[in-house]
């Protein structure tokens, strides 16, 4: 029974704290998904120098509220050929990894579902369930084109999961511990400052991870092959949608606690703070998608495998012999360092490193 | 040594998005805000002055489409014919105004309104009471100048933009 | 074999690539055109020589002017018709203007097809409404003018034309700025147009391309230059080229040519005579039987009109060498051996509009 054991100041029994729990993460994802992809139209439209959405409610706030109804009022249609389990199970097998990775994320100190001791690594695990998922909806779609563009998504979120985890490890490595909340309480100064290689690379790794822009060429306008969820439509295609919002916001919990601090801050309630860096690290999310244009598929993989995970392995060993070597050393030293040896490597691999060309001869 | 490409050019475009972001937006919420359009718009229908017509017929030799068609009967009146049939097909017009340029009587302008969509193609063929200047149906000042300087300025967006070079 | 459709989903019109893959690379291409063929070439046959510039409008019609420009220029040609020193003046205004919008459209619709989710081509739209906001001005509308006249321009510019153009010319340096800041050295566009689509220079003049396309393979041809026509030999500018050929280099040729046409503007704003605009010609003209082909620098290459006349009110034959058709053919020798995604780059940097290529 050692897994039933609470923070030690929380009242009533076991199932009331889990019950608690869960209809606070069921609200928070549902509310902070409406509220994301409000924020995320109105946002890019400002960027764009126009309005976003503003006629349905005041402001348009029940924007995202008339998507669903729109979307759910649309026919299910099912390929007749298809694998039919195959094909209505996949957005489940997509959606509830997504959810179940906000168990160990911690919204107060002490306040998460389940405080395991080994939390990051049930976070890597999980996430990789989604991938499953995406798979599914390309075969049970009895498409060519949905199941090359399953296969090459596939591809992509396993070739960006490796550089993803080691950069994980060095932020392991300075906190000493797996838990994300022993990570939060040991960030006196944020890990983005001691690591900085470290946050890119988990960044732009995160961003592949999640099909968003620029890694976005699954559901690219200007490609050909429409991409694993072609065939669907109605709620199951308003699942996938979401997926892709509630992974944004999962990416975002989790830098926001690796990285920039957790629930530290002077004085507003914790809570606050958490919601606050949560909001703005999807706010570089969706500055960065109205910007950049997209990568090209074969130039991508040449960008996790060459680029990235040489540049991850040697974070690494960089953190690795700073915490053997330095342990007690006065932070600033090695924020420094690290900045430096950042900066170094970035230029340099910019110099061995060209992405372009790729033309076969006939 | 030289550098590029180590991500500064992502930076540079991503402070210009983000400066972009305190700007004004450029959008016009139509249809609450309008703006004003020109003051020789070929807007979307004509407008015919039934006095100053003599039924010469110019306009609809000048049409390259032939949407103008006029029936007269001699009348020893005033060197005016009567103009028993003035039709204008609105649907196959083309706008060009290359009508309302020939006219040398000044008796046919083009609209000044915008918005006149029907419902049925039948109601789009205008004929001799339907062509009447009215409060609706407006003329506009191409190729006839003292309409135009009646007719209130144009909003012009490069008024609206104060860019620091 | 799959069919890269004629619904794009990107800009460009109805345009149908029957391409045939290899796994992901295209081992040939077959491009299908047609699905916006209106006839016009046989439609100007029955009409008079002034009812036909309505029609010239909706050949390329991103660029209305400079149509209407090179068919009146072919018919003064084949007429002998002299044309007003201010008519000159106002033809080559709106001429370099229509070549801003149209090249403001044309590296919008390209960056959006690299994938850059709309924001360069709605910061371009918006320089672009503010060119259309002229043209309005002086003739009534905002895609197909029917401006230009045989014998000069239809109407003079009215009194706060100037000033609004004296504006836009002040402002457009700097936007120009913002997009090169914005897009120019991105990684990304640059590890996905650099080297991509290459079109050599032997190719390009074996084709007969013109216009961004065939300056920006190395060639210093611009029929401004070569063949001048209206006043531009008064003026001074420069003809970028590129070095290469690729899709970066034809992106940045339209770049410097809105520079040097703003340039143009200023000297043709600062001379601009007094004066009527339009010269005496008759209602229907009648031009001695001969032929004359007419033909401009258009934003989009050379578009020239080639007119024969039997005497009569209508033309006897009227065929339009259009610079996006032309251009196409390479298209075939530029994509083989790319894949898919920057097949879509690559066609759209050519710049066509199906308007000219269908007719």
């Amino acid at each position: 029974m050692a897994m039933l054991t609470l923070s030690p100041d929380w009242p009533g029994g076991y199932w009331l704290h889990w019950g608690v729990f869960v209809v606070i993460i069921l609200v928070f994802v549902m509310a902070m998904i409406m509220g994301f992809i409000y924020l995320e139209r109105r946002g890019v439209g400002r960027f764009q120098v126009r309005l976003g959405p503003n006629r349905a409610g005041p402001f348009g706030v029940l924007q995202p509220v008339a998507d669903a109804i729109k979307v759910l009022l649309k026919e299910d249609i099912i390929p007749a050929a298809g694998d039919k389990w195959v094909h209505w199970l996949a957005p489940v097998v997509a959606f509830v990894p997504v959810l179940m990775l906000f168990a160990v994320v911690p919204f107060q100190d002490g306040a998460l579902l389940a405080d395991l001791n080994i939390g990051i690594l049930y976070v890597v695990a999980v996430s990789s369930i989604s991938v499953v998922g995406i798979f599914m909806a390309g075969w049970g779609s009895n498409n060519k084109f949905s199941l090359l563009g399953a296969m090459r998504a596939v591809a992509q979120e396993v070739s960006y999961e490796i550089p993803l985890v080691l950069s994980i490890i060095g932020v392991v490595l300075i906190s000493g511990s797996l838990s994300l909340n022993e990570m939060v309480k040991a960030q006196s100064i944020p890990f983005i400052l001691l690591q900085p290689l470290g946050f890119l690379i988990y960044f732009v790794g995160a961003l592949a991870e999640i099909n968003r822009s620029p890694f976005d060429l699954l559901e690219a306008d200007s490609e050909i092959v429409a991409g694993y969820h072609t065939e669907y439509s109605g709620m199951k295609f308003a699942l996938f949608y979401l997926v892709e919002y509630a992974e944004a916001l999962a990416i975002s919990a989790i830098i926001t606690t690796l990285f920039l601090g957790g629930w530290r801050g002077p004085v507003l309630p914790p809570f606050l703070w958490f919601l606050i860096k949560v909001v703005g690290v999807f706010f570089v999310i969706f500055w960065i998608r109205s910007t950049i244009p997209r990568i090209r598929v074969d130039q991508l993989m040449a960008f996790a495998w060459k680029c990235l995970l040489p540049l991850a392995l040697i974070n690494l060993l960089i953190t690795g012999i700073e915490v053997l070597v330095l342990p007690a050393a006065l932070p600033w030293t090695i924020i420094f360092v690290n900045l430096a040896i950042m900066v170094v490597l970035i230029l340099l691999w910019s110099k061995f490193f060209q992405l372009g060309g790729g033309r076969v001869e006939v | 040594m030289r550098f590029e490409r180590y991500g500064i050019g992502i930076a540079k475009g991503m402070a210009l998005t983000l400066r972009h972001l305190f700007r004004r937006p450029i959008t016009t919420q139509y249809p609450e805000e309008r703006l004003v359009t020109s003051r020789r718009i070929r807007g979307n229908e004509l407008v015919w002055d039934r006095d100053k017509c003599t039924g010469c017929a110019t306009c609809a030799k000048s049409c390259p489409q032939g949407t103008i068609q006029i029936v007269t009967s001699v009348s020893a009146e005033e060197n005016k014919y009567v103009v028993e049939k003035f039709e204008v097909d609105t649907g196959y017009c083309i706008f060009c105004g290359l009508c309302v340029e020939a006219c040398p009587y000044e008796a046919l302008f083009m609209g000044y309104a915008y918005e006149r969509a029907r419902y049925r193609r039948s109601e789009l063929i205008l004929a001799k009471e339907g062509l009447l200047a009215s409060e609706e149906r407006k003329p506009s000042g191409y190729a006839r100048p003292k309409i135009e300087v009646t007719l209130p300025r144009q909003t012009l967006l490069v008024d609206r933009d104060k860019v620091r070079r | 074999m799959v069919n890269i459709g004629p619904v794009h989903p990107s800009t460009h019109g109805v345009f149908r690539m029957r391409a045939t893959l290899d796994g992901e690379v295209i081992v040939d291409l077959e491009p299908v055109f047609g699905y916006l063929h209106r006839g016009i070439e046989k439609l100007a046959e029955e009409r008079t020589y002034t009812g036909v510039i309505p029609l010239t409008d909706r050949l390329d019609y991103l660029a209305s002017m400079s149509n209407n420009l090179a068919y009146c220029l072919a018919v003064e040609k084949l007429a002998r018709i002299p044309v007003p020193e201010r008519a000159e003046y106002l033809r080559v205004i709106m001429a370099e203007l229509q070549r801003i919008a149209s090249h403001l459209i044309a590296v919008g619709a390209f960056l959006n097809d690299c994938g850059a989710f709309m924001t360069p081509i709605l910061y371009m739209l918006r320089e672009r409404e503010k060119i259309l906001d002229l043209f309005e001005m002086v003739s009534g509308q905002r895609l197909t003018y029917n401006y230009m006249r045989v014998g000069g321009v239809s109407h003079d510019i009215p009194d706060e034309f100037l000033p609004a153009l004296k504006k836009f010319v002040d402002q457009m340096p700097g936007f120009i700025g913002e997009y090169d800041q914005l897009l120019a050295e991105n990684e990304i566009l640059l590890a996905r147009a650099k080297g991509v689509g290459i079109l050599p220079k032997e190719l390009a003049i074996n084709v007969s391309a013109s216009g961004p396309v065939l300056r920006a393979s190395g060639v210093k041809w611009d029929i401004r230059r070569a063949d001048p026509y209206s006043i531009y030999d008064r003026f001074k500018f420069d003809i970028p080229t590129g070095s290469v050929g690729d899709c970066y280099d034809r992106y940045r040729v339209r770049i410097q040519e809105m520079r040097q046409s703003v340039r143009i503007l200023k000297q043709a704003m600062d001379q601009l005579p007094s004066g009527e605009v339009r010269s005496e010609v008759p209602h229907l003209i009648r031009p001695p039987v001969g032929e004359a082909y007419g033909h401009i620098e258009a934003p989009k290459g050379e578009l020239g009109f080639y007119l024969v006349s039997d005497n009569s009110i209508a033309p006897y034959r009227f065929h339009i060498r259009a610079p996006s058709l032309i251009n196409l053919t390479a298209l075939r020798d530029m994509i083989i051996g790319w894949k898919v995604a920057d097949a879509i780059i690559i066609f759209g940097s050519i710049d066509i509009c199906m308007g000219e290529v269908d007719r």
